[in-house]
């Protein structure tokens, strides 16, 4: 594939005003444009300064992410916008909590498997687990992929909150 | 000391005034009559009431435009708004600076579907640069002078104020203009020093370079303009610009080559595909522009100089990309030369304009002439010939009407050309014109337009009668959509499909029902005494031009061509054909 045609993965962290309607701005914004979306978490970070930290896990041609990142830059209310992908090694976790319902051997073995993924039972019933795991997209895929088998019936996971390595703020 | 306690709607009128806000357009109804009262016990602000709202924003762009200033616009919620979206997305696509004030429900009745509610911050999210729902009395000043800040700073463009009735009716304290520094929007203004060295080397270099400019020139104010001017002079580039950006280069200059992209003269679409050094300064690449992307300036090295990052690399990827104001960045560039010492090259610009020069022979906007009916370009060749030594600007509608007046109408100055370029909004000429004599009382205003066009907003008509304003709508009546109906011809076998003008008003008649002057004219032989008679009364005139019904305009890239696949008219050349993947374009 030519390279400005390859399809990359970015994180991108944007620190907004907590007012009305920001939130429905950078949404407005990825939909009205067509860009993907493969993971958006939002909460404030600030609360005396009334800052959001929002982290999107985009993907697009490099033209494409450098396109969604001027955009964002150019809504009114945001301070700054950091592409946690392109600027360094970063740290990115996401929280999922994993609702399987098994008996007998097929509920060993996901108290086992959540053993490995060191995944921690939050809520439990004769029939049923809630695991709480925390990790990477790729950790939490595996393990509810493991769990699809052994009585998966639900999920609910939080999106990816990731943060640059090293002392510096964003 | 004691503060000034004033109700909201006092409060917005002082913040506007503190504006240097003179002229308001607008529509009252319920959710706005506390500021209508407001309105009536002061006289520093002038309101102008339009006919529709959209006429109001449309109103307000030929304001802004022309005079260089934000419009202002005040409209009523629920379906005031809503009126006003197709205009608010039109200052949107021209980076038109807009204040547009909308009336709200009582903020205890939001999101209960009362009586004329509608979501409209929520509705004009995308519309807007941005906007604002005023939730207590006590920010209703401060989100003002916020909202003109942002509606001129940077990439100018529309801004929204939804102003609940109570927030009007309650008391506060204002918040002078010098208190509000914006505490998240600062664009950058100035380039960036090494860019500017790097990119007037390149230029330095070029063998055929060329200035692509565009609207942000015209935004950017008339030190861009000098700025571009003198740039042009001292390097001696040939300069092309987008329609939005007519009249910051002089027509009447040798540099000019006119305008470029779908219907733009041949020697400025040629010399884009065949330079080999492009500076976009102002403009944005738009697919008007550019016609096919993958086959657009293939050889050359591109330079783009833009106040909105975005606007870099969006649609074609740039050598360098300066992000900034075009006005200082030019006087930078210009600086720059002149410290290295840049000489123009001699033997290549020679070149470069021989090549030009065989281009232009190609007098790609000939057209048969007829002394039995009208040709639309002859009637905009009369109309320009006769207007040229006047303080003369010129609003358009959209369609080949449109095209034609950007062609043949020659602006020697910026600011004097209004017409709606990223929307193509139908109706945009009249209102536009109508906003453009309230802040330039004595120049000569004419709205361009065609047949159908003008029915879409030709309310308006009666705010040009209520305030004495002399516009000239001059349409060019084709019988058609005539732009429609050339795609049809082009690329839909000749299937007019719904693009006919059936059941015509008498525009004579209509504008006489409106209190204005009506006149017809068919005759070549008559046109000349026509348009001389149209400028000479000192009234809102209609003129209908009836034209030749089959005329197309051109020359024309057609879409998914490229700039050196060009059609030329009969009068010019012989027309090549349209690909079948140009079917899927617009
Ligand atoms: C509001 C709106 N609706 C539809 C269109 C699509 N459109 C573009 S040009 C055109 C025909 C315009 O006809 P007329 O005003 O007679 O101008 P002409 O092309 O004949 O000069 C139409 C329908 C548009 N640009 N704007
Ligand atoms: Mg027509």
């Amino acid at each position: 594939m030519e390279p400005e045609k390859k399809i990359l993965s970015h994180t991108i962290s944007v620190l907004v005003d907590n007012e009305s309607g920001v939130l429905a701005r950078v949404i407005g914004l990825f939909s009205g444009r067509g860009y993907n979306i493969e993971s958006l978490t939002v909460a404030e970070v600030d609360p005396a300064g009334h800052r959001s930290r929002i982290t999107v896990v985009t993907s697009g041609t490099a033209m494409v992410i450098e396109q969604i990142k001027a955009q964002l830059s150019r809504l009114v209310p945001i301070h700054r916008v950091s592409d946690l992908t392109q600027e360094g090694p970063h740290v990115a976790r996401e929280l999922a909590l994993v609702k399987v319902a098994a008996a007998g051997d097929k509920r060993v073995e996901s108290l086992r498997i959540a053993d490995i993924f060191r995944a921690r039972v939050v809520d439990s019933t004769i029939h049923s687990f809630v695991f709480e795991i925390t990790g990477t997209t790729d950790k939490v895929n595996a393990f509810v992929n493991l769990m699809q088998p052994l009585g998966l019936v639900d999920v609910s996971r939080t999106g990816v909150a990731a943060i640059s390595r090293g002392p510096e703020p964003m | 000391m004691t503060e000034m306690r004033m109700s909201g709607a006092e409060l917005l009128l002082k913040a506007l005034v503190d504006q240097g806000v003179d002229t308001v357009f607008g529509y009252p109804g319920g959710a706005v009559l506390p500021i209508y009262d407001a309105l009536f016990k002061q006289n520093a602000i002038r309101h102008v009431l339009v006919r529709h709202e959209q006429g109001a924003v449309h109103a307000a762009e030929g304001y802004a435009r022309s005079t260089g200033k934000p419009g202002v616009v005040l409209v009523t919620s629920g379906p005031g708004a809503t009126n006003a979206v197709t205009g608010l997305t039109d200052a949107l696509m021209d980076s038109i600076p807009i204040v547009c004030l909308t009336g709200q429900v009582a903020t205890h009745l939001i999101g209960n579907d009362a009586f004329q509610e509608c979501d409209t911050t929520g509705i004009t999210r995308p519309c807007t640069k941005h906007n604002w729902l005023v939730k207590s009395t006590e920010d209703l000043a401060r989100t003002v002078h916020e909202a003109f800040y942002v509606a001129t700073n940077g990439r100018p463009g529309p801004v929204v104020i939804d102003l609940p009735k109570d927030v009007q009716i309650n008391q506060g304290s204002y918040t002078p203009p010098g208190d509000v520094r914006h505490k998240t929007y600062r664009p950058r203004v100035d380039g960036d020093d090494r860019q500017i060295a790097e990119a007037v080397r390149l230029l330095a270099h070029a063998k055929r370079p060329i200035f692509y400019t565009g609207g942000g020139i015209i935004n950017s104010g008339p030190r861009a303009v000098a700025a571009l001017r003198e740039f042009a002079r001292i390097t001696g580039v040939p300069v092309t610009s987008t329609l939005m950006g007519l009249g910051a280069y002089p027509a009447s200059d040798r540099q000019w080559l006119g305008m470029l992209g779908m219907h733009g003269m041949y020697e400025a679409n040629w010399a884009m595909h065949d330079c080999d050094v492009m500076f976009a300064l102002g403009s944005r690449f738009d697919d008007r522009v550019t016609g096919a992307i993958a086959l657009f300036s293939p050889g050359s090295k591109k330079v783009h100089v833009d106040i909105d990052p975005s606007s870099i690399n969006k649609n074609v990827a740039v050598e360098i990309g300066i992000v900034g104001d075009a006005g200082r960045i030019i006087e930078a560039m210009i600086a720059e030369w002149k410290k290295q010492g840049y000489q123009i090259d001699k033997a290549a610009n020679d070149e470069w304009w021989r090549q030009i020069d065989q281009w232009r022979a190609k007098n790609c906007l000939a057209y048969y002439k007829s002394d039995k009916i009208i040709k639309p370009q002859y009637a905009l060749e009369r109309l320009h010939a006769l207007t040229a030594g006047r303080k003369t600007y010129i609003s358009t509608e959209v369609g080949q009407h449109q095209m034609w007046a950007a062609q043949f109408m020659r602006f020697d100055d910026p600011n004097r050309w209004m017409t709606s370029g990223g929307l193509g909004t139908m109706g945009y000429g009249l209102p536009a014109a109508i906003g453009c004599q309230l802040g330039n009382p004595d120049a000569l205003v004419i709205d361009i337009a065609g047949e159908a066009s003008i029915l879409m907003n030709i309310q308006e008509l009666g705010t040009a009668c209520q305030y004495r304003l002399p516009v000239k709508v001059f349409i060019l009546n084709n019988e058609y959509m005539g732009m429609v109906r050339q795609w049809q011809e082009l690329l839909h076998g000749g299937r007019y499909s719904e693009s006919y003008s059936d059941a015509l008003p008498d525009f004579v008649k209509l504008a006489e029902a409106f209190h204005c002057v009506g006149m017809r004219v068919t005759d070549p032989g008559d046109l000349d005494r026509t348009i001389k008679e149209m400028i000479a009364i000192d009234r809102p005139v209609v003129v209908d031009c009836i034209v030749d019904k089959a005329e197309n305009c051109y020359p024309m890239v057609p879409s998914g061509a490229a700039h050196n696949q060009m059609i030329l008219g009969d009068g010019a050349g012989v027309a090549a054909k349209i690909e079948d993947n140009g079917l899927a374009l617009v």
